[in-house]
């Protein structure tokens, strides 16, 4: 029997790496070394619930477990083969428990292919990868194929890159195979700079070989013979996982000089970020590769002509490499029967924000979005109503109730007026004010503008000046069509993707909720209840029963009152921090 | 930068020095030998980048130029306890604008400071990859997951007695 324990930086976050040494004392404890093996995963992706511990074979799912709880899971489950029903997920909506993950909403409309082995396997041994298929497509493409028969694999998958520009992976492969140079470089895109999105560190996390096959593969078909892999130095789980992989991939002679006796050497070598969003983009990852100050660069020439020290270089991201080896080994023809017509395959999304079940989730293309938010994700949480969908994080846009049944894919989305990007999928309910939300992409913006043209740099600081105004009800109506005529401008003139798409939020915000806009300017007011400026929290004197909770957790004493008696809120010392509301039992706190 | 020149220990600098001709003093490694400097340091004084300019041979300049670009790298000393508010976005829509203003009120010092006790700093960073438990906060290695405004003090109070 094994235990799988979930590792992933959330379960890790809940103390999952105590459950496993837990587990593991409790199978010391009870002399089952030889039948129970406790094995740390990558995520299994329903974060929500975790720390997930997952018994194999049965596929008994467990969610929420705690170090405490490994007593009972090895006593009954493992050595009395009882489950733990305490344990189990229970479905929201019919309250019944369900202890095959199969079965969950959660996982039913799920196809993984990127994911195919996180939650599965534990990434810090190779064997177990190899076990699961791993390597087998290397082995295919460097013993049995022409590097033209593979791109034509790839190409004919019709596979586009999942950074967020969605690029043909086939054709970027062909063209740097065709660049004569003496040195060619391959390069993983792992900066994945989206602040609200952890796709590509879960693959890393959980399945790091998979991503060094697929390069060993590209650099083949392309004619490199070394690959780096830029990957943020936020991520250290990720790291030390990647490390390990490279070790042992070294030591089983799939990297290296004469890999599998095909007479091809390739070696893989890691490169660290250093938190600047900006370098995700390829050409300002190359200078930053480079020790450079990461700005970007004017394209042409692309990387594929002229990259890292200025030889052909071919940048794919993390997923992207994650489809590389279950293409090869099932078929250009199996995985362009998945999606739809011009978006091939699945696509990995982090969801999170107001929606029930926040996670990592893997779907074909062309599910609808209800489907995402309703099946999968659980709907919204506390009941609350749907507002928007924020996807392709500080460089797409909102979609709200009237997108909830069109076919995700690539083209869909950017006709729907936002875009793929790389997968973040942030969920809001009617508590979100969508001019704080567009606010706060611009915010970050601003931070992270590599500052080297004048659109981007000076723009976006005042499209965000002028959102700040809005939300302290201190702007006019001229301001909005400002806003939009700005917005414009930067997109048509700066220098690169960062700050082409910069505007976007602002555009689809006010697009979608105008009335929104005009609120805050017009009537001085947040519908929503979120901008500080514009609100006040005030006490509901016939809700109000005295309970005091309200007073005791006010972090500036602001609230009087007696026991028993009607409180009061001081409106020139509240700095409106919302923990009144938050405590108030008896609804009688509102937000004016 | 202060004109009041740090002394930096000797043992250090000789670590340092180590690590540059472990990436054989080439200009290319500058972000390689950074991060370890800022590993050894704590952080990237000016008298810092100075021996990583020296070591590997290019201006000064370049070496502040990097450093200041990329937010990983810091001038300032963190806290012993460093506090990191995530702001990504699925910690944002759940409050975490609000956690942060509790830390910085109670704290009294800005995002990017620490305290004058050298105790606590307070910096952000973009989704740390728990979004299940937003908003969420680091102190140290420490993850602390849905944090409300009044669990803030609860927080700060751990650290407490241990001096
Ligand atoms: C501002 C900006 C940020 C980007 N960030 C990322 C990123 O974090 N990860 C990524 O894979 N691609 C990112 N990209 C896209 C890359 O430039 C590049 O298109 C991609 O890595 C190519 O790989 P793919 O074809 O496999 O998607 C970014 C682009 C821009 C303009
Ligand atoms: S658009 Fe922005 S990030 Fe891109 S080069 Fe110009 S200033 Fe730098
Ligand atoms: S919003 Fe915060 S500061 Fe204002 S009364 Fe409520 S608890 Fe006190
Ligand atoms: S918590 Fe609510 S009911 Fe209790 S005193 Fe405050 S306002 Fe009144
Ligand atoms: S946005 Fe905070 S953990 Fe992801």
């Amino acid at each position: 029997m094994h235990m799988l324990v979930c590792g992933g930086t959330g379960c890790r976050a809940s103390a999952s790496d105590m459950l496993y040494e837990s587990l593991k004392k409790e199978v010391q404890d009870n002399n089952l070394e030889n039948e129970v093996q406790v094995v740390t995963t990558g995520c299994f992706g329903f974060c929500e619930k975790g720390p997930i511990v997952k018994m194999i074979p049965d596929n008994t799912f467990y969610v929420s477990v705690e170090p405490k709880d490994a007593k009972e899971l090895v006593a009954e489950h493992a050595l009395k083969g009882r489950k733990v029903n305490r344990l189990l997920y229970v479905d929201p909506t019919n309250k019944e428990q369900i202890s095959d993950s199969k079965h969950m909403g959660f996982y039913k409309k799920q196809i993984r292919i990127a994911l195919r082995n996180c939650g599965l396997i534990n990434p810090e041994n190779i064997e177990e990868y190899l076990a699961a298929d791993g390597y087998e497509a290397m082995g295919k493409v460097l013993l049995e194929m022409t590097p033209e028969e593979a791109i034509k694999v790839v190409l004919d998958s019709g596979l586009r890159g999942r950074g967020g520009g969605g690029f043909p992976t086939g054709l970027k492969w062909q063209i740097a195979s065709k660049n004569e140079a003496d040195q060619k470089y391959v390069v993983c895109n792992a900066d994945e700079g989206d602040p609200g999105a952890f796709m590509d560190r879960s693959i890393l996390e959980g399945d790091p070989h998979t991503v060094l096959e697929a390069m060993v593969i590209n650099g083949y078909c392309i004619g490199a013979t070394k690959g780096l892999i830029y990957i943020r130095a936020e991520y250290p789980l990720a790291i030390q996982r990647l490390k390990i992989a490279i070790g042992q991939a070294r030591e089983f002679g799939l990297l290296g000089t004469d890999i599998l006796g095909s007479g091809f050497d390739f070696d893989v070598e890691i490169r660290y970020g250093a938190g600047a969003f900006v370098c995700g983009e390829e050409t300002a990852l190359i200078h930053s590769m480079e020790g450079e100050r990461g700005e970007p660069t004017f394209k042409p020439p692309f990387p594929a002509q002229s990259g890292y020290l200025g030889k052909p270089t071919n940048v794919n991201n993390v997923e992207t490499y994650a489809n590389i080896p279950v293409i090869i080994n099932k078929g250009a023809e199996w995985f362009s029967s998945i999606g739809t017509e011009k978006s091939k395959g699945t696509k990995v999304f982090a969801l999170a924000g107001k929606i029930n079940n926040v996670g990592l989730i893997e779907v074909p293309m062309g599910i609808t979005l209800r489907e995402v938010i309703y099946e999968i994700g659980g709907g919204i949480k506390g009941g609350k109503k749907f507002k928007a969908v924020q996807t392709g994080g500080p460089s797409g846009g909102c979609l709200t109730e009237k997108h909830l049944d069109i076919p995700i894919d690539f083209d869909n989305l950017i006709a729907a007026g936002s875009m793929m990007g790389s997968g973040g999928m942030i969920v809001m309910d009617e508590d979100d004010c969508m001019v704080a939300v567009a606010k706060f992409y611009l915010e970050f913006t601003v931070e992270e503008s590599c500052g080297k043209c004048s659109p981007c740099r000076v723009g976006n600081k005042r499209l965000h000046e002028q959102l700040d105004l809005i939300t302290k009800g201190k702007a006019t109506m001229e301001d909005l069509d400002k806003l939009k005529n700005l917005s414009n401008v930067i997109k048509d003139t700066s220098l690169c993707g960062l700050g082409q798409t910069s505007p976007n939020p602002v555009l689809s915000t006010m697009e979608n909720f105008y009335d929104e806009y005009v609120a805050h300017v017009t009537d001085h007011r947040c519908p929503s209840g979120v901008c500080k400026d514009l609100i006040r929290y005030e006490v509901i004197a016939e809700n109000c029963v005295g309970c005091t909770a309200c007073a005791r957790n006010c972090p500036v004493n602001c609230i009087s009152g007696e026991r028993k008696q009607v409180h009061l809120i001081d409106q020139v010392l509240c700095i409106k921090c919302g923990a009144c509301l938050e405590k108030c039992k008896f609804n009688a706190i509102a937000v004016i | 930068m202060t004109s009041v020149k740090l002394k930096l220990k000797e043992s250090d600098v000789q670590k340092l020095k180590e690590v540059a001709k472990s990436f054989n003093n080439e200009a290319g490694e500058l972000i390689n030998v950074l991060h370890k400097a800022q590993e050894i340091f704590g952080y990237l004084p000016a008298e810092v980048q100075e021996v990583v300019a020296q070591e590997l041979n290019v201006p000064v300049a370049k070496v502040y130029g990097v450093v200041t670009f990329y937010s990983f790298f810091t001038m300032l000393p963190r806290g012993r306890y460093p506090i990191s508010i995530c702001t990504g976005t699925a910690c944002y829509v759940r409050g975490a604008e609000k956690v942060l203003d509790e830390f910085k009120r109670i704290l009294k010092i800005p995002v990017g400071e620490t305290t004058s006790d050298g105790k606590f700093s307070i910096t952000c960073l973009r989704c740390v990859g728990a979004c299940g438990l937003a908003p969420v906060v680091m102190v140290g290695d420490k993850t602390y997951g849905r944090v409300t405004t009044d669990g803030v003090k609860d927080i700060l109070k751990e650290y407490d007695t241990e001096d």
